[in-house]
């Protein structure tokens, strides 16, 4: 579906007409990507997110099946293969390295994504099923992320699995026997290594997929845009080729800038140097962290250190922690105001930077020693986290009084957003 | 000569009670099938359960002859780390000295060691929380606030007894099951 004035394809040569009776691929590229998917506008550079998190996956699909030729998924010699890429394959230093800080760039990527989304209302009608998906694609990743670093079978590794599948013994009654048939054992081993190479492998593509989903739901309605305005005629947008391939291509250059920075000259600032270390399970490593994307998790988890009501701490914690990410998926009903930029929303804007600032605040607590002070600090954090999407959110959105909107994304941009932010009648043409 | 209500006469299937024959061959046919995919997912899942490598683990001797008291050792149990400790008295009176019904997890020491071997506390060492070793077995390593165990990983204070004291592990550390085969050797599992 697209908006009526959608340029047509219409292939001039014998060959592409030939191919478009038959099977209209280029078709469906033109009407996605193309000059047949009309585009707001006004889109700002936080629209690039979008992309880049899929060039991120590009890269991830790419250097990883390339590792997967070199790797060997056995508790024996998982460490000194990886070593073994590090120093005799050739190149594989480049895509040991390339693999492992792409991940973290694409969770810089979606975490931008997914506060651009969070700032501009885009998960608001008619685009909830967008939202909903971007949070299926969310735990995906995390889960591929987290099996991808136990593979190297360094200590990092092995007890990052060791925690991670701890938080199924939480479970009451059925909670071991879970843990004990998702390790295949009674510790991470060769049977958990295993399995975790084999769904590693695999998610990547289930990712793909619900990302064409994620796309395909999104142009139903067409892209959100800076002004929350919706689309009222074809003096609103654009095609997305050339302008937003344009712009995302420049965005993309910007992104992959970084990305190389990172990759040559600090390879390992975002890694552990533990991981360094084989794997050894009668050892902890003295200062066991997750990687930097689960920090504000890991500080939720670690807030509950009591017992409260019936439930025990460990449960608490570890119900808190998906709670927090599970909880996104009712956004798009627990935020009422029809009005989706936070550009009109002067209330709600403070609310926004404070729960930015609270999630930032979240991943260095999750990374600090457990003294009195940084678990008193977590649960203040993890508090308000949870009271910002169930107290703060339904309140602000219904005794909020919004700026008034443009008229129309065309006037936003004509009169520039700040005359247009004025009260109606004050506005100087 | 066939006519429209011809075809609908109890002839062609129906058994007069809106039901036809082929209802039932479909619901019996799809039914059939639900329970065939039910028992192809057995195996599927079956499969993820601990191989019969894994679950041949001999149970382990040790030999505790050259543990003085004060101090302990790590050995390695179905690949999980145990924690041997030969209490001194000062750690078994601290133990004794708590009373029971303050704690998260209520055992006395008693409970936890076998009758007259009291100084020997041999459990798992694998914290309750999410699975971390605790630090407290090796010398010098740091024992916590209670003089036991202490976790690293998310904060949890284990006493001289290997019990839960603090942070937010919900239970005492796991004693395997064991016994003694003779005063200087044990066998775990």
């Amino acid at each position: 579906m697209s908006f009526p004035w959608a340029q047509h394809y219409a292939p001039k040569h014998p060959v592409t007409q030939w191919l478009d009776e038959r099977l209209p691929l280029p078709r469906l590229v033109y009407n996605a990507v193309g000059a047949g998917y009309p585009v707001p506008r006004n889109l700002n550079y936080f629209w690039n997110f979008g992309v880049l998190a899929g060039a991120a996956l590009g890269i991830q699909i790419i250097t990883g099946i390339i590792l997967a030729m070199h790797y060997a998924a056995n508790g024996a010699i998982a460490f000194d293969s990886v070593e073994s890429i590090m120093r005799d394959v050739n190149s594989g230093w480049l895509l040991r390295y390339a693999h492992a800080n792409g991940a973290s760039f694409f969770f810089i990527v979606v975490y931008l994504h997914i506060f651009r989304g969070l700032y501009y209302g885009s998960y608001k009608a008619p685009r909830e099923m967008v939202w909903l998906l971007g949070v299926v694609i969310f735990l995906l990743m995390m889960a591929t992320a987290f099996m991808g670093y136990v593979l190297p079978w360094g200590q990092m590794s092995f007890w990052g699995a060791q925690v991670i599948t701890g938080f199924f013994s939480a479970i009451p009654v059925v909670g071991d026997p879970i843990r004990i048939w998702l390790l295949g054992g009674f510790a991470p081993d060769n049977a958990a290594l295993n399995r975790f190479f084999s769904l590693h492998y695999l998610l990547p593509f289930v990712i793909a997929g619900v990302i064409i989903l994620h796309i395909w739901s999104l142009h139903i309605p067409g892209s959100n845009n800076p002004t929350g305005v919706d689309v009222k005629g074809p003096q609103d947008t654009v095609p997305f080729h050339p302008y937003y391939t344009a712009k995302d291509g420049f965005g993309l250059g910007v992104f992959l800038i970084a990305f190389s920075t990172l990759l040559f000259f600090a390879p390992n600032l975002l890694g552990h140097p533990d991981n360094y270390i084989p794997a050894n399970p009668l050892s902890t490593p003295a200062h066991i962290v997750p990687e930097w994307y689960f920090l504000p998790f890991y500080a939720i988890l670690k807030a509950f250190t009591f017992n409260f009501l019936w439930i025990p701490a460990k449960l608490w914690g570890v119900m808190a922690m998906f709670g927090s990410i599970l909880l996104l998926f009712f956004l798009p009903w627990i935020d009422s105001s029809p009005v989706r930029s936070t550009n009109y929303r002067p209330l709600y804007r403070w609310f926004f930077w404070m729960l930015v600032a609270d999630v930032l605040a979240l991943g260095y607590l999750g990374q600090a020693e457990p003294s009195t002070f940084v678990v008193f600090a977590s649960q203040v954090c993890a508090a308000y986290y949870f009271a910002h999407f169930l107290i703060i959110l339904p309140i602000v959105s219904r005794i909020e009084r919004p700026l008034p909107l443009p008229n129309s994304i065309t006037e936003s941009v004509l009169h520039g957003e700040k005359a247009e932010a004025a009260p109606f009648g004050t506005q100087t043409a | 000569m066939a006519t429209l209500e011809q075809t609908g006469s109890p002839d062609d299937g129906h058994l007069g009670d809106g039901h036809r024959r082929r209802d039932f061959i479909n619901i019996a046919a799809v039914s059939f099938a639900g329970v065939g995919a039910a028992a192809v997912v057995i195996p599927l899942v079956n499969q993820m359960n601990p191989s019969a490598d894994v679950l041949a683990l001999a149970s382990i001797e040790v030999d505790i002859s050259a543990i003085k008291a004060g101090q302990a050792i790590k050995t390695s149990w179905r690949k999980q780390p145990v924690f041997i400790r030969n209490l001194t008295p000062k750690e078994i009176a601290e133990a004794n000295a708590v009373p029971v019904s303050t704690l998260r997890d209520p055992q006395t020491l008693q409970e936890r060691t076998k009758e007259g071997k009291q100084n020997w506390l041999i459990t798992l060492g694998v914290c309750t929380h999410l699975g971390c070793v605790p630090l407290g077995a090796g010398e010098g390593e740091a024992k916590g606030d209670f003089g036991g165990y202490f976790c690293p990983c998310h904060g949890s204070h284990y006493d001289t007894a290997a019990r839960i004291r603090k942070g937010p592990a919900p239970l005492n550390l796991h004693v395997p099951d064991y016994a003694f085969k003779s005063d200087t050797v044990v066998q775990i599992g």
